[in-house]
C-alpha cells in the first residue's frame, strides 16, 4: 500500500504540471472566441486541484521511486492522463459518452490517431487544438519514457538505441544525466515542430490547421481537423511537407539531437536503424505506386506515386493520416502498409510498433542461426552499425516479439468473440497496438471507431495503451512477481 | 657502440644476439632475472634485473654513457617513459621504442622532442603482418622484401620445373624479357650459395634471389615457375597480435577464417573484425579443420605464440590439403628443420623484424636492413654520400668498386628512378644503393665502403 501511495504522490505532482497544458487550448479559445473558454478553465482547475489534493494527502509517503514504482507510475500516468484529458470534451460535447471520450483521449496521448468523432470541421477550435496537443505531448512522452524508464527494463529503449549508434559519438554527446538528455530531446522536438508548423503555413494551411497538423505530424499521431483528413486540402505541396516531417519523426530523436548538436549529418551514416526505416518506407512507396499503376487504379504513374507516397509514409511511420480512401485499393496494398507500419518506425522516434531495431535484431539472429548450422565452432556476435548487441538484448527482443504477437492474436480473438468480422477486428487491433489509427473494413480510413460497441472500444483502448508502452511495462503489472516483496 | 636494451623478450634477446656479434657493448634490463640469466649464459653481455622505467635502474645499467637506448619491453608505456627519461635526464643520443598500440601510432606528435622523445618507433607485429600479407599477395615467393619505400623489391623464389628459365643459363633472362630489367643477386642450391656468372644454369629446386622494380616482380617470377591460382581463402590459427592484424589487413580482399582457442579472445576478435569468420577451437584439431574445409584453403597461417602448435597445425593443414602453409616459428633451430619439409614457409619473427632495428645501429647511412636465411645473409639499402675523393663508391662504376666477394650491388634508386645495376652503372651522390650480402661477416666491409672518409675534409 505504501508503494501505491508513493506513486500517488508523484502522480499528483505530474497532474499539477500537466494542467499547464490547458493553456494552449485556452489561448486558442480566447483567440477564436469559440465559447469553450470557461469549460477549459474549469478543466484546468479540476486537474490542478485533483493533483494538488493527491499530492498533499500523500505527502507523508514521499520517497525515492524504485524500479517497481517506475512501472506503476508510468502506467498510472498513462491511464490517468486520458481521464483528465476527457474533461473538456465531456463538458463541451454533452452527447459524447465517457467510453468514447476516453478512447479519443487515449488515442491522442498514445499518438494512435483513431477517432470516434465525426464533424471535426465543426468542432470548436479549442477542442481540436486540445486533441492535437495531446498527441504532441504523447509523442514526446514516449521519447522521455524510452530514455528515462526503459533501460531499467533491459528491453528496447536505451540499450537498443545505444546499440544502433556506434562508438564514442553517442556517449560523448548524449548527456550523462537522463534529465538533461530528456530536456535536450524535448528542445529538438519543439524546434522541429515549429519548423513544421511554419512549413505547413507556407504550404497553404491556415494558422490553426498548420499548428494542429504540426502537432500531429511530429507526434506521428494522425488526428486531423477535418473529417476527410488530409484529403480535405487536396494539395500535393502540403502532402509533401507532411511526408518529409513524418519521415523525420520516424527516425530516432537521439540522432537528430546529435546531428543538431554536432552540426553534422554524419550521424545518420552511423544510424543503421534510420537507414533501414527510411529505406523500407521509400521502397514501399515506389512498390505500391507501381502496383496501383499496374492495376489501373490510377492512370498516371505520378498520381499513383503521390497517393501511394503519402498514405504509405503515413501508415508506415505509424501516424495515420489519409489523403484518400486506401481501403478501396486492392487488398495487397493496404495490408502491406499495415505490415510496414508494424516494423518500420525507429526506436526513440515518436512512432509505434515493433520498431525497426528489433526487426533488425531478429533478422540478424536468423542469419546467425544459419551460420551456426554451417560452422558449429563459429563465434559470431550480433553487430549493428559496428557495435555488438549482447545476447541478453537478443533474448529480451525475442520475449518482446512473443508478447507482441500473443497480444495481437488474443485481442483479435476477443474482438471476434464480440462479433466483429475478421478483417476489421484484426486491422483494428493492429492499428491500435501499433498506434497508426485507421484500420481496414469497418474501421477503415473512410470510417471511424464510432461503429464499435462500448466493449470493443475498451478493448481497443487497452490495445493502444499496451502498444504504446511496449507491452512489458503494462503486462509486468499483471505478474505475481511484481507484487511480491 | 654502447647499447642499452630494455626488455629481454623475443625482440630484445634477438636484437641482443645480433648486436653482440657485431662487437657492441650491450646491457639488457628486464624484470625477469631468470630470462636474463639464460641470456647471459649464451651471450657476452651485461644484464640487470629491475623496472626499466625507473631512473635508478637505468642509471645502474649505465645509461649515462650509452649511445643508444632500445626500449623493447612488452609495455608501450614503459618504453615511452624510458625514452622520455633517457632524453631529459641523461641526454642519450638515439632512442628507439617499440610501440604496439595503434592508438599511439596514429598520433605521431606524441613521439616528438616536446613529448616522449622517441626518435624511432618500431612495431614488430606490424612488420611481421606486412611481411605475411606480401607473401599472400605474391603466393609464389618465399620472401618479398621492399626497399626505397617499396620501389624496389628483393624476391626469393624457388625455381620449379616448367618455368621458362629452369634448365637454362641466367643470360637467357635478357632475351626472354628484353623490356624488363632484373638482377639475380644469389642462387642457393641445397643451402649453398653458388658462384654465379651469366652461364650459371638454374635448376629446379634452387632458391633464386632477384632484385627488380616492384611492378616487375610478377613477370620475373613467371620465368622461374608457373603462376599459382590467385589466393582467395585464407585460414589463420591464433588470434593474438599478429593474427588479429593480419585478419584485419586481409578480410576485405580474401575470405578469412580465424581459429582462436580462447573464448574470451574469440569474442573480442569477433566484435572487432567485420568480414572474418571467427571460430572458437583448437588449431591442431583436425576435425575442426575438416569441418571448415581445410582442403579448399589456399593459404594456411599458423600464428600462435607456441612453436610446436604452429608446426603441428601447419603439418595437419598440409596433410588435410591446404595449398600453402606458413608457420611462425621462433626457435631458429626449428626454422631450419622445417623450411625444407612440408611447411612451405617457416617464418622467424625475430629475423623478419630485426632488420628494422639493425638499420639504426649500423654505421654509415643505412636506410633498410633485411635479414635473410636465418641471419646468415643480409640485404641492405645504403645511401652514398660524398664525392669521388671522399667516398669509395660515389663517382665510380659498379665494376670499379672494391666490394668483397659474395656482395652484389643489385639496384640503385635515384630520386624516383629505379636503375638495375650492371657492371658499368655509375653511382652518384645520394643514390640509394641496394646491396645483397650472402655472408653476414662481410656487412662491416660494405658499411665501411659507404662511409665518407673524413680525412679529406
Amino acid at each position: 500500500m505504501r508503494r501505491a501511495l508513493t506513486v500517488f504522490h508523484a502522480l499528483g505532482l505530474v497532474l499539477m504540471v500537466f494542467s499547464i497544458a490547458y493553456l494552449v487550448p485556452i489561448a486558442a479559445s480566447y483567440i477564436y472566441d469559440d465559447g469553450a473558454l470557461i469549460d477549459f478553465l474549469m478543466a484546468m482547475a479540476w486537474t490542478f486541484f485533483v493533483g494538488l489534493f493527491m499530492w498533499l494527502l500523500t505527502r507523508k509517503y514521499k520517497g525515492e521511486l524504485s524500479i517497481r514504482h517506475g512501472y506503476l507510475l508510468v502506467v498510472g500516468m498513462w491511464t490517468a492522463m486520458p481521464v483528465v484529458a476527457t474533461l473538456p470534451m465531456l463538458l463541451m460535447l454533452p452527447e459524447l459518452s465517457f467510453t468514447d471520450a476516453y478512447f479519443e483521449a487515449m488515442s491522442a496521448v498514445t499518438t494512435t490517431g483513431a477517432t470516434v468523432l465525426t464533424g471535426l470541421d465543426a468542432l470548436p477550435p479549442a477542442i481540436n487544438v486540445w486533441r492535437h496537443e495531446m498527441e504532441w505531448l504523447g509523442g514526446l512522452g514516449i521519447i522521455v519514457l524510452a530514455v528515462a524508464i526503459l533501460p531499467l527494463l533491459g528491453i528496447g529503449g536505451r540499450q537498443l538505441f545505444k546499440a544502433e549508434m556506434p562508438g564514442p559519438m553517442k556517449d560523448a554527446a548524449l548527456t550523462p544525466r537522463i534529465a538533461d538528455t530528456a530536456r535536450n530531446l524535448w528542445v529538438v522536438y519543439a524546434v522541429m515542430t515549429v519548423i513544421c508548423a511554419l512549413s505547413l503555413k507556407w504550404a497553404g494551411m491556415g494558422w490553426l490547421d498548420a499548428v494542429c497538423h504540426a502537432f500531429s505530424t511530429m507526434g506521428l499521431g494522425g488526428f486531423s481537423t477535418h473529417d476527410a483528413s488530409i484529403g480535405y486540402f487536396n494539395s500535393p505541396l502540403i502532402e509533401f511537407v507532411m511526408v518529409v516531417f513524418m519521415l523525420v519523426a520516424a527516425v530516432n530523436f537521439a540522432s537528430h539531437f546529435l546531428a543538431w548538436h554536432g552540426k553534422t549529418l554524419k550521424v545518420y551514416l552511423y544510424d543503421k536503424e534510420a537507414q533501414a526505416t527510411l529505406g523500407l518506407i521509400l521502397v514501399s512507396c515506389f512498390g505500391i505506386a507501381s502496383f496501383l499503376w499496374w492495376n489501373d487504379i490510377y492512370s498516371e504513374f505520378s498520381t499513383a506515386l503521390r497517393y501511394a507516397t503519402f498514405n504509405v509514409v503515413s501508415i508506415g511511420a505509424s501516424s495515420g493520416f489519409a489523403s484518400t480512401d486506401y481501403g478501396q485499393w486492392p487488398i495487397f496494398a493496404p495490408l502491406w502498409m499495415l505490415f510496414v507500419g508494424c516494423i518500420a518506425a525507429s526506436s526513440g522516434s515518436t512512432g509505434g510498433g515493433i520498431k525497426m531495431i528489433r526487426t533488425m535484431v531478429l533478422f540478424k539472429q536468423a542469419g546467425r542461426e544459419f551460420v551456426k548450422l554451417l560452422h558449429p565452432a563459429v563465434v559470431d556476435p550480433m553487430k549493428i552499425g559496428g557495435r555488438v548487441v549482447t545476447n541478453n538484448i537478443v533474448f529480451s527482443v525475442l520475449g518482446f516479439i512473443f508478447l507482441y504477437f500473443m497480444t495481437i492474436a488474443t485481442l483479435t480473438f476477443v474482438l471476434l468473440i464480440s462479433g466483429m468480422d475478421f478483417i476489421s477486428a484484426f486491422s483494428a487491433v493492429l492499428a491500435c497496438v501499433n498506434n497508426f489509427g485507421p484500420g481496414l473494413g469497418a474501421v477503415g480510413p473512410a470510417s471511424t471507431y464510432a461503429v464499435l460497441s462500448d466493449f470493443q472500444t475498451w478493448v481497443c483502448t487497452f490495445a493502444m495503451l499496451v502498444g504504446r508502452l511496449e507491452i512489458f511495462t503494462v503486462l509486468i503489472l499483471f505478474t505475481p512477481h511484481f507484487w511480491r516483496r | 657502440m654502447k647499447i642499452l636494451i630494455l626488455g629481454a623478450g623475443q625482440v630484445g634477446s634477438t636484437v641482443a644476439e645480433s648486436l653482440v656479434s657485431e662487437a657492441n657493448d650491450i646491457t639488457v634490463v628486464d624484470f625477469d632475472g631468470e630470462k636474463l640469466r639464460q641470456l647471459q649464459d649464451r651471450l657476452d653481455l651485461r644484464t640487470l634485473a629491475g623496472n626499466a622505467a625507473h631512473p635508478a635502474v637505468l642509471e645502474q645499467a649505465g645509461i649515462a654513457d650509452a649511445d643508444m637506448l632500445l626500449a623493447v619491453t612488452q609495455s608501450d608505456e614503459v618504453n615511452l617513459v624510458a625514452c622520455k627519461l633517457a632524453a631529459s635526464l641523461y641526454n642519450t643520443p638515439t632512442r628507439i621504442a617499440r610501440i604496439r598500440s595503434a592508438d599511439y601510432l596514429e598520433r605521431p606528435e606524441i613521439f616528438n622532442e616536446d613529448n616522449f622523445c622517441v626518435d624511432f618507433s618500431i612495431c614488430p607485429e606490424q612488420i611481421l603482418t606486412d611481411h605475411i600479407a606480401r607473401l599472400i599477395e605474391f603466393p609464389e615467393a618465399l620472401q618479398v622484401l621492399e626497399f626505397a619505400a617499396g620501389k624496389v623489391s628483393l624476391v626469393a623464389v624457388r625455381a620449379v620445373e616448367g618455368g621458362p628459365l629452369v634448365g637454362r643459363p641466367l643470360r637467357a633472362l635478357r632475351t626472354d624479357m628484353p623490356k624488363i630489367d632484373t638482377r639475380v643477386a644469389a642462387i642457393f642450391r641445397q643451402d649453398h650459395s653458388l658462384n654465379m656468372s651469366g652461364d650459371t644454369v638454374v635448376e629446379a629446386g634452387d632458391d633464386v634471389f632477384f632484385i627488380a622494380a616492384t611492378e616487375h616482380i610478377r613477370a620475373v617470377m613467371l620465368e622461374l615457375r608457373h603462376m599459382d591460382k590467385p589466393i582467395r581463402r585464407v585460414m589463420i590459427v591464433g588470434g593474438g597480435n599478429i593474427g588479429r592484424r593480419l585478419a584485419r589487413a586481409l578480410e576485405n580482399n580474401y575470405q578469412v577464417k580465424l581459429i582462436e582457442y580462447s573464448k574470451k579472445v574469440s569474442a573480442s576478435l569477433a566484435a572487432e573484425l567485420t568480414n572474418t569468420l571467427i571460430l572458437n577451437g583448437d588449431g591442431t584439431d583436425e576435425k575442426l579443420m575438416q569441418q571448415e574445409h581445410i582442403s579448399d584453403v589456399d593459404v594456411f597461417c599458423a600464428l600462435t605464440n607456441d612453436d610446436e602448435n604452429n608446426i603441428m597445425s601447419s603439418l595437419l593443414a598440409k596433410q588435410g590439403g591446404a595449398h600453402k602453409v606458413i608457420a611462425l616459428i621462433n626457435r631458429s633451430a626449428y626454422v631450419g628443420l622445417m623450411q625444407r619439409g612440408n611447411i612451405d614457409i617457416a617464418l622467424s619473427p625475430a629475423q623478419v623484424t630485426i632488420g628494422s632495428l639493425l638499420a639504426y645501429v649500423r654505421q654509415g647511412d643505412v636506410e633498410v636492413v633485411h635479414s635473410l636465411r636465418r641471419g646468415a645473409a643480409e640485404a641492405l639499402e645504403l645511401v652514398a654520400h660524398g664525392d669521388r675523393k671522399s667516398s669509395k663508391v660515389v663517382g665510380r662504376r659498379v665494376e670499379e668498386i672494391d666490394a668483397p666477394k659474395g656482395a652484389t650491388i643489385g639496384a640503385i634508386v635515384r630520386g624516383e628512378q629505379v636503375i638495375i645495376a650492371h657492371h658499368d652503372t655509375l653511382i652518384e651522390e645520394d643514390d640509394h644503393v641496394i646491396v645483397f650480402v650472402n655472408d653476414k661477416r662481410m656487412v662491416r666491409k660494405i658499411e665501411n665502403l659507404f662511409q665518407v672518409n673524413l680525412g679529406f675534409f
